[in-house]
């Protein structure tokens, strides 16, 4: 299977978005080659900026040069972006609703060896707190491409978590991508698994272990976590009447929180959430990490038989 | 004055800023207009920040009578200079001068923080006409500022940005951070002024944070060129704004002297009108003493 990281695609979107928008201006914060925004650096060196360490500045910096008419892009390591810049992110971009992207790479416990301090398991939560803040998780190589460009065409506050290691390519390089949707990846009617991220594949394997086992699982690739698209999952929670959401984060707050959030206003049903139980991450190999944390098809499998089971239960 | 026109930046490197003593006299007045507005806001309010506002009465007016190119009546014009007040809680000083140079009626400025009102507690961009950025958590405007003077440098316009920061706000980080980014992008076309009146909230910037002195060492050691004027002189003001926008290479900051509360005897160099409106009797008072002054200024004693 061809493996891919979705920051790779970012830096070759960039370079296309670049040519057809020459009011995009791109920042980075001292990780460019990491981010893979030099990759736009090289191509367009005037509308590139490295401010060094100082993830503050550069948001700051990315809402002036919005405001005189500009279409920046600022990247660094989600840790960076969503913590260190929060009040930045909030005050000078959010509030007054400027056209600031915000593309943070290194997302989730797979930025590895690096540690707790570098793991981003808050971010999600963080940003889609802020009114207004668009916030997209892409699976894969393909839609990380695809929503890096439409981040292009859209206006308004954003937030594109990424990630380091490669993972599996699910789409095809046409594949169309809209803001505040998702993909059904598998149409099943006993229990849908709710993924973004680099927890889509391994939520597609969960499936294929649970069809072994004559269980069919719906799975819905929800890279729109704000916004959420409310009616494709409300219409598969009902259907299927229970639901797993699987994440590269905490499980307070992020894309469990939300789907926990909206079935209880409009779809109960018994829903667990898979991610980082309220603790932080440490160094260690990605798939270590995965295996430790429980982020794997085994326990994303274990987790929709409980569903199921409640569900049959109740 | 009310309809003055404006005159463009830049035009004689500097020279095109004389103050004659008329118009020293009419700015004077001005300023005393807007001194009143300033504790009429806060008294109706009820709330709000008048002392710092009054500290930069004499700025606000320079800038928005003389070296800001700018259209009233069509803020959204591109060629315009662009004003960031970051220390955004001194808003009352900002709606005074955009009221008096014709952005909105005279009559908002009543409805200062109230419920529905396009002038918010602390300046919001999109809400009324002038604002140019959301300020408010303080260090911020200052960077944002920066990334303004980027993107016209960037584009070669020759807009000019200018941007108010306060003495106890430069003890946050990020200024510094935006500071290092300015001079290193050689960002000619920002003017920062300080206004150093010396006080925050607990106490005087000395007592609570005194290793933010030197000041002008640091701020010549962060790449910028540091002008140091009486910040209630507009004959002061006039030559270091002046001198700031000659300047080739590198950004300026006009670290202006300032007292908090000026114009209002009992406000002065007091720490506890910083977020303070006065109470009805001291209204009274205030507006006695400006009108006083206002006989003063037309009768040449002040």
């Amino acid at each position: 299977m061809d493996k891919r990281a979705t920051r790779d695609a970012y830096g070759e979107a960039l370079v296309e978005i670049g040519e057809r928008h020459p009011e995009v201006v791109v920042l980075d914060a001292d990780l460019a080659e990491s981010t893979r925004s030099h990759r736009f650096a090289e191509r367009f060196p005037d509308r590139f900026f490295d401010v060094g360490v100082a993830e503050q500045d550069m948001i700051l910096l990315a809402a002036g040069l919005a405001l005189a008419g500009k279409k920046p892009f600022a990247s660094t390591f989600a840790v960076f972006a969503a913590c260190r810049a929060y009040d930045q992110i909030r005050v000078s971009v959010a509030i007054p609703g400027l056209d600031v992207k915000i593309v943070a790479s290194h997302g989730g416990l797979s930025v590895g060896e690096d540690g707790a301090t570098h793991q981003s398991i808050e971010d999600l939560a963080l940003m889609r707190v802020i009114p207004g803040m668009t916030v997209l998780v892409p699976a894969d190589y393909w839609s990380a491409y695809r929503l890096a460009l439409a981040l292009a065409e859209h206006r308004g506050p954003a937030y594109l978590r990424l990630g380091r290691p490669k993972v599996p390519v699910i789409y095809g390089p046409d594949e169309e991508f809209r803001i505040g949707d998702a993909k059904l990846l598998r149409g099943g009617r006993d229990v849908t698994i709710i993924a973004c991220g680099h927890m889509v594949f391994q939520a597609l394997r969960a499936a294929e272990a649970l069809a072994e086992r004559g269980v069919e699982a719906e799975v819905l690739d929800v890279y729109s976590i704000k916004p959420l698209p409310s009616s494709v999952i409300s219409y598969s929670l009902k259907k299927t009447g229970c639901g797993v959401v699987v994440e590269e984060h905490s499980v307070v707050g992020g894309l469990g929180g939300a789907v926990a959030e909206l079935s209880s206003s409009c779809c109960p049903v018994p829903i667990k959430r898979v991610g980082v139980a309220d603790r932080y991450g440490q160094s260690g190999g990605v798939e270590e990490l995965w295996e430790l944390y429980g982020l794997t098809p085994e326990k994303i499998a274990d987790a929709a038989l409980e569903v199921l089971h409640r569900k049959r239960g109740f | 004055m009310e309809d003055s026109s404006v005159v463009p930046y830049g035009e004689g490197e500097g020279k095109g800023f004389e103050l004659s003593p008329e118009e020293e006299t009419e700015l004077k007045l001005i300023a005393n207009g807007i001194r009143r507005d300033i504790v009429q806001m806060t008294y109706m309010a009820k709330s709000g920040h008048p002392g710092g506002s009054l500290s930069a009465v004499e700025i606000m007016v320079s800038l928005y009578w003389r070296f800001l190119s700018h259209r009233p009546h069509e803020p959204w014009w591109e060629g315009r200079d662009r004003f960031v007040l970051s220390k955004g809680h001194a808003c009352p000083v900002l709606y005074a001068c955009l009221a008096a140079r014709g952005y909105f009626p005279k009559d908002m400025l009543w409805t200062f923080r109230k419920l529905g009102s396009i002038l918010q507690g602390h300046p919001e961009y999109g809400k009324a006409p002038g604002i140019e950025a959301t300020t408010g958590s303080l260090g911020q405007g200052f960077g944002v500022a920066v990334g303004m003077a980027l993107a016209f440098k960037l584009d070669r316009r020759p807009n000019r940005v200018y941007v108010l920061v306060g003495d106890g706000e430069i003890q946050e980080g990020c200024v510094w951070e935006s500071a290092m980014t300015a001079s290193f992008r050689g960002l000619d076309n920002l003017t920062a002024i300080l206004d150093h009146n010396g006080l925050q909230i607990d106490g005087s910037v000395r007592e609570v944070k005194g290793s933010l002195y030197p000041l002008r060492e640091k701020w010549e050691a962060f790449g910028w060129k540091v002008v140091e004027a009486d910040g209630h002189s507009f004959r002061e003001l006039f030559r270091a704004l002046g001198e700031a926008v000659s300047t080739r290479g590198v950004p300026t900051v006009v670290i202006a002297h300032t007292v908090k509360g000026k114009g209002v005897s009992f406000m002065e160099g007091k720490v506890s009108f910083h977020g303070k409106p006065p109470t009805a009797s001291e209204l009274e008072e205030a507006l006695r003493e400006l009108a006083d002054r206002e006989r003063a200024i037309r009768e040449g004693r002040a």
